[in-house]
């Protein structure tokens, strides 16, 4: 018996491994903590406008957005809404083919040296920030969208789209690779076998098994688009408007936020309603998360 | 078969293949006639995966591997072949680990005649219940045609992957140890199929159980570090009629 005791004891292993359980667990839900606290902080300040005063149907329903309006302020963010939507959208339009089209050539045919650097650039330009980005929509591609269009401004949808579809196509070139590396070469292997071209491995291999991923770097871009707020502050013209065109200025849902809640008294109706939009944002991005989820998880299943 | 007329399907002649500079196939001289199953048997690294790259052409994208030497099909070297993919496409592989594409079981059959530019639903609903049956598979998957083929148990994916290569309608038919992953019952069963495949194709048949070859093979080669030791009727091999020591206690078990 004294043998199976001396072997019973609690040793260095057993503790470093409890020690990283709780270290792990901590970690884990500290993440849920922050989440949660931040979704509190934003409900609590902008709760009392969206009971008390917010006429629901206003709020969605009306393009105007005078919140400074010492007599009659409106709280209208269907123009912001479409500002958002018009200049996420065109961001995917060409983000989605940019980024799937390197995504597949660093993927699939570059070898070697060029692959390396490749994947370097790539990373590089994902890194630039946003206010870079924005202050090269403003003084490049606005000049240039006067030129080459002969309109009398250039801080668009166009111009924002290009600029936040540029800025979200190297993250997401970055993850559809990640997730193009990930399918197994056996299964390149065996439609190459069959007779299929290397087109053919692509397009009837490689792309189907790779879709999960390829969707959640899309749904990344596109949460990146409905987020980002510098670029597109600086390169919409930041005008209250519903497009008509690619060559209207707009105004986003963030940009709102980020340049007027600076001037807003804390506690104040205009405060609080920018609490509301971003709750709205927190909330719009949940569902984003929540479709790629229930999608990716659905053709698992299927 | 001292007296074989069937003409020659594969002709290899001094065949060498190495990956950057380290030989995996040397000096090796053999010839396979139609309808035959021809058997490679040999330990690991013994160079019969190699073997088998070759004669597909699959080392297109391996830039290491090199080959040197004539592989003739159906007298046509290989090499000189302008079009590979439908050289590829007469010639069915069967991989050690069973690979189901991420895709239905009947995409899975129907994929190699679609690339073929067959899209009739009829004439693809054909080939699909045909090449599962012969491959002894279509009784346990007809109901359910559309789950994804990599869900399938490891023996039902092999014989999937059969059932693919049969879909080539190959005159060519290469099995690079296709049991390793699989149970013994559909071993048998797989075994069952190659023997009526034989009246329609060439087979070789690489294998890890030599008792597989003695089985399966009208003829049979010993593969050792790159080299072929030699080729014999298979039953000569096991009756203790091989002519090199090597070969003798490789197919005794005393070796590798
Ligand atoms: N892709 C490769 N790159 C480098 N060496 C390889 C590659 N494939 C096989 N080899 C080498 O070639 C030799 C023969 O391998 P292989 O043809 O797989 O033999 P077997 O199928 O008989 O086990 C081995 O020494 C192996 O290490
Ligand atoms: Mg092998």
């Amino acid at each position: 018996m004294s043998h199976n005791h001396a072997i019973d004891r609690r040793n260095l292993d057993w503790y470093i491994d409890k020690a990283v359980q709780v270290l792990v667990f901590i970690g884990g839900i500290s993440a849920v903590v922050f989440i949660v606290g931040i979704f509190l902080f934003i409900t609590k300040e902008g709760i009392g406008f969206l009971i008390n005063t917010l006429d629901l149907q206003e709020f969605f329903g009306s393009p105007y957005w005078e919140p400074s309006d010492e007599d009659a302020p409106e709280y209208g963010i269907l123009a912001l809404m479409a500002g958002t939507a018009s200049v996420t959208g065109l961001a995917m339009l060409i983000a989605i083919p940019f980024s799937l089209g390197s995504a597949i050539y660093v993927a699939e045919f570059a070898t070697g040296k060029t692959r390396e650097w490749l994947k370097i650039l790539i990373e590089l330009l994902a890194a630039i920030p946003s206010v870079v980005w924005g202050f090269i929509g403003l003084t490049i591609m606005n000049p240039l969208i006067i030129e080459l269009f002969d309109v009398p401004v250039g801080l668009t949808v166009l111009n924002a789209g290009i600029i936040l579809g540029l800025m979200a196509a190297p993250i997401m070139t970055s993850i559809a690779e990640d997730a193009l590396k990930a399918v197994p070469d056996r299964y390149r292997e065996a439609a190459e076998a069959l007779g299929a071209t290397r087109w053919q491995i692509i397009f009837k291999t490689v792309l189907p098994a790779a879709k999960n991923g390829l969707l959640g770097a899309v749904l990344l871009g596109v949460g990146r688009g409905f987020g980002e707020t510098m670029a597109v502050l600086m390169a919409t013209g930041h005008a209250v408007n519903i497009p008509g065109s690619v060559f209207d200025s707009v105004r986003a849902l963030t940009a709102t936020i980020a340049a007027e809640l600076g001037e807003t008294a804390v506690g104040s109706d205009h405060y609080q309603v920018l609490f509301t939009i971003g709750l709205f944002l927190f909330l719009i991005t949940f569902l984003i998360n929540l479709t790629a989820d229930l999608i990716v998880r659905g053709i698992r299943n299927s | 078969m001292v007296n074989d007329t069937r003409p020659v399907k594969l002709e290899i002649r001094n065949l060498n293949i190495s990956y950057g500079g380290q030989a995996a196939i040397s000096g090796v001289n053999l010839s396979i006639r139609e309808h035959e199953i021809f058997g490679i048997i040999g330990p690991a690294n013994a160079g019969k995966t190699s073997f088998l790259k070759a004669i597909n052409r699959m080392d297109m994208f391996d830039r290491k591997m090199r080959v040197e030497g004539d592989i003739l099909f159906n007298g046509q070297n290989v090499r000189e072949w302008r079009n590979i993919y439908a050289l590829r496409s007469r010639i069915g592989v069967v991989f050690p680990l069973p690979v189901g594409l991420p895709m239905s079981v009947y995409d899975n059959v129907a994929l190699s005649a679609r690339l073929r530019g067959i899209k009739e639903k009829a004439e693809l609903d054909l080939i699909v219940e045909r090449c599962l049956t012969r491959a002894a598979l279509w009784d346990e998957v007809k109901d359910r045609l559309d789950t994804l083929g990599s869900l399938l148990s490891g023996g039902q994916q092999q014989r999937l992957t059969i059932a693919r290569a049969l879909s080539q309608e190959p005159e060519l038919l290469m099995l690079d140890e296709f049991s390793i992953a699989v149970d013994p019952v559909t071993t048998m069963r797989i075994e069952d199929v190659l023997k009526e495949l034989k009246s329609e194709m060439t087979i070789i048949l690489v294998t890890n159980l030599v008792q597989q070859a003695r089985r399966l093979a009208d003829r049979t080669a010993f593969f050792l570090d790159g080299e072929c030791v030699e080729i014999a009727q298979t039953e000569a091999l096991f009756t203790g009629q091989a002519s090199d020591p090597r070969t003798q206690d490789y197919v005794e078990g005393r070796f590798g």
